[in-house]
C-alpha cells in the first residue's frame, strides 16, 4: 500500500503545482523520489506533528493541497487538536496520512499500533476516513481523496500487501462499499489489511461447504455506505465486521451505529481488537490472532447463525 | 489602507475598547483584560500596517492576522468594526444566541483568517500562511505576511516553540509574530506559574531576529512595524510590554479582570476612563 500510495501521489503531484507533502521524518527510502521531483512543495516538518498539522492548515487556508505524513498514532493522536480545530473547523483540503495502522509495527510494541485512529477521526466533522484493503484501493481512494474540498485521513499498511482487485472495480467511489463476493449466506464486511483473508476465507467456506457469504469491502468509514450494510441486513442471516482496530468505534461499531436504526435485523459479530492491553507482543499475523485466529472467529459465528455446520473444524 | 497618524490610530483604540466593555457586558462575557492589553497593537496593525481591504476581502495577496490569543475576540470584532470589516450591529450581536461572533474567534466572521482559542495554534498556522507567501524566486518579496499575536501565557504551549524552530530553519521573514507580555496568566504571574524569562534570549536563540517595545506605545509600534521584517532571512518577534487591562484603574494587572465581566456600575465607570474616542468615521478623515 505504502507504494501504492507514493506512486499514485508522485503522478498527482505533476498534475497539481499546489500539492504538497509534509512528512515528520518519517519515510526513509519511500519519500524521495516525491522530494527530487517537487523539491519546493515537500518538506520534512522534523518530528514536530502539531507543528506539521499547523503548517498543513496554514498553507490550505491559502489554497494549497496538503498531505501529511507520519507512523502509527503520530500524524492523528500526537496533534489531534490541530486536525479538528485547524483543519477540520476550516474544513481544509489536507490529508493526514498514517502509515503502519493496526497491527503493522506489531512487535514494536503498545506505542506504534494504531488501534484508536479511525474511531477518532471518524468523529470529526468534515472528516472523511478511509482505510484502503489492498494497493488498488489506495491507489483509487487517493485519487478520489486528491478531489476533495475538505480534510480526509488516509490509513495505509505497510508494503507488500497482496492485490485483492484482480482489475480497478468500476464502481470505486469514495463512500462506497465494494462488493467483491455475492452472497446471502452471511455478509463479511471487512476494512483495511483484513480485506485479503476475509476474501480468501469466503472462497474456503465456498469451496468445504458450497455456501456463498456476501463480502464488502468498506475502504470508507466515514462517509458509510448506509445502503449497502442495509441490504446485507435484510438479505443475510449475520453479519461479521472485520478489522484491526479498537472494538470501540470502528468499522464494527459503524455497522452497528446503521442496524441499531433499523427495525428487525440479523446478529452482527465484531472481530477486533479487544479493549485491552497485555504485556506480550508480536507481528502483526501474532497480534492478529492473539485472541484467536480471525478464521475461526467468522466460522464460529457462521455456524451460530446456522449458515455452515456447527460442528465445522476450524482451519 | 494608508497608514493611519498615530492621533487617529489613538482614538480608534479607545472606540475598540468602548465597544469591547459594551460587548462583554452585554454578553456577560469574560477576558476583557487580554483584549484590553492588545487594543493598541490591534489598532495599530489595522491602522494601515496590515495589507487588507474589507473592500477585496479574499485578495490572495492580503496579509493574514491570526489572532493565536483567541480569548481576546471581543477586541479584535472591534477592530474589525474599525477597519470596516463589521458594523456596529454586527458587534451588538457579540456572545448572544445564534450569533457568530463566538466568545473566541471565528473565521466565520467577516475579516477573520482562522477560528483560534486553544493556545499555541497560531504560530504553526502563520508559518503555513508565511510559507505560501514566499515567492518562487528568492529575488522577489514574498506575496503576503502572516502576522501572530501571542499571549506570553501562550509561550508554555510546546507547539509555540515547534514552530519556532521551523520558521527559524526555513528562514521565514514574512512571518511576524507579536508577544502579549502583560505576564499575567490563568492562575497568576507569568513567572510564578512557569518561568518564561529571559523570553528574548529564547527567542534569539530559536534564530529570530528579536525587538522589544512598550506595547502601548502608538508611535513606536507604528514605526517598529512599519519596517518589517527585523532583519532579511529571519522571521521577527516583537515583545510587546503590555498592561492586562489597560485603560481601566481596577482591571488593570489584576487576574480577576481575565474572569469577571463588568456590571452595569463597573461599565460606566469603564467607559469613563477608557475616554470618548470618536463615536464614528471622523478618523479616517484626512
Amino acid at each position: 500500500m505504502r507504494h501504492a500510495f507514493f506512486r499514485t501521489l508522485e503522478t498527482l503531484a505533476a498534475a497539481d503545482p499546489n500539492l504538497w507533502l509534509l512528512t515528520g521524518d518519517v519515510g526513509y527510502s519511500v519519500v524521495e523520489p516525491f522530494a527530487a521531483a517537487h523539491p519546493g512543495r515537500f518538506l520534512n516538518t522534523g518530528i514536530a506533528e502539531q507543528n506539521m498539522a499547523g503548517v498543513a492548515a496554514g498553507l490550505a487556508r491559502c489554497g494549497h493541497r496538503v498531505f501529511t505524513y507520519s507512523i502509527a498514532n503520530f500524524p492523528t493522536l500526537r496533534c489531534l487538536e490541530q486536525i479538528r480545530n485547524d483543519i477540520c473547523y476550516h474544513n481544509l483540503p489536507v490529508c493526514i496520512v498514517s502509515v503502519g495502522g493496526g497491527f503493522c509495527y506489531g512487535a514494536q510494541g503498545y506505542t506504534h499500533h494504531g488501534l484508536e485512529d479511525l474511531a477518532v477521526m471518524r468523529c470529526l466533522p468534515h472528516m472523511t476516513v478511509v482505510a484502503p484493503g489492498d494497493p488498488v484501493e489506495t491507489r483509487l481512494a487517493l485519487q478520489a481523496i486528491a478531489r476533495l474540498d475538505g480534510p480526509a485521513y488516509l490509513r495505509l499498511g505497510k508494503a507488500g500487501e497482496p492485490l485483492v482487485h484482480a482489475a480497478d472495480p468500476p464502481d470505486f467511489a469514495l463512500g462506497r462499499a465494494l462488493t467483491l463476493r455475492q452472497g446471502r449466506d452471511g455478509c463479511l464486511l471487512a476494512t483495511g489489511g483484513l480485506l485479503a483473508p476475509t476474501v480468501q476465507l469466503a472462497d474456503e467456506l465456498h469451496r468445504e461447504f458450497g455456501v456463498s457469504p456476501r463480502v464488502l469491502s468498506l475502504p470508507t468509514l466515514k462517509p458509510l455506505d448506509h445502503e449497502a450494510i442495509r441490504a446485507a441486513a435484510r438479505e443475510t442471516p449475520i453479519l461479521v465486521t472485520l478489522e484491526e482496530h479498537s472494538s470501540i468505534g470502528g468499522l464494527g461499531s459503524a455497522v452497528a451505529e446503521v442496524l441499531a436504526q433499523m427495525g428487525n435485523v440479523p446478529p452482527l459479530r465484531l472481530f477486533a481488537a479487544p479493549d485491552a492491553l497485555t504485556p506480550a507482543v508480536g507481528g502483526q499475523e501474532w497480534m492478529r490472532h492473539r485472541h484467536g485466529a480471525p478464521a475461526a472467529f467468522v466460522r464460529r459465528a457462521l455456524a451460530e447463525a446456522g449458515v455452515i455446520p456447527p460442528s465445522a473444524p476450524s482451519a | 489602507m494608508p497608514m493611519l497618524s498615530s492621533s487617529q490610530v489613538q482614538s480608534r483604540a479607545v472606540r475598540m475598547r468602548r465597544h469591547a466593555l459594551r460587548m462583554v457586558h452585554a454578553a456577560n462575557a469574560s477576558h476583557v483584560g487580554a483584549g484590553f492589553s492588545i487594543a493598541d497593537l490591534l489598532a495599530v496593525l489595522y491602522g494601515g500596517v496590515l495589507r487588507v481591504d474589507p473592500r477585496n476581502p479574499r485578495d490572495p495577496n492580503r496579509d493574514r492576522l491570526i489572532l493565536s490569543k483567541g480569548h481576546a475576540a471581543a477586541t479584535l470584532y472591534a477592530a474589525l468594526e474599525g477597519a470596516g470589516f463589521l458594523t456596529v450591529a454586527d458587534l451588538e450581536s457579540y456572545g448572544q444566541d445564534g450569533a457568530i461572533l463566538a466568545g473566541h474567534v471565528s473565521h466565520h466572521v467577516p475579516g477573520v483568517e482562522f477560528s483560534t482559542g486553544s493556545l499555541g495554534h497560531g504560530l504553526p498556522l502563520g508559518c503555513g500562511v508565511a510559507l505560501a507567501g514566499r515567492s518562487a524566486s528568492p529575488d522577489l518579496p514574498p506575496t503576503h505576511r502572516a502576522f501572530v499575536v501571542m499571549g506570553d501565557g501562550e509561550q508554555d504551549e510546546g507547539s509555540v516553540w515547534e514552530a519556532a524552530l521551523f520558521a527559524a530553519h526555513h528562514r521565514l521573514d514574512n512571518l511576524i509574530a507579536l508577544v502579549d507580555r502583560n505576564r499575567l496568566q490563568g492562575l497568576g504571574d507569568t513567572e510564578a506559574v512557569l518561568k518564561l524569562e529571559p523570553l528574548a534570549d529564547k527567542w534569539r536563540a530559536f534564530g529570530w531576529a528579536v525587538a522589544e517595545a512598550d506595547g502601548h506605545d502608538i508611535p513606536r509600534m507604528q514605526s517598529l512595524l512599519s519596517r518589517l521584517p527585523l532583519a532579511p532571512g529571519q522571521p521577527s518577534v516583537i515583545i510587546l510590554h503590555t498592561v492586562k487591562g489597560k485603560g481601566v484603574s481596577f482591571m488593570e494587572r489584576t487576574v480577576a479582570w481575565h474572569y469577571r465581566s463588568p456590571n452595569a456600575e463597573q461599565l460606566a465607570q469603564a467607559l469613563d476612563e477608557v475616554g470618548q474616542g470618536h463615536s464614528s468615521g471622523p478618523e479616517e478623515a484626512p
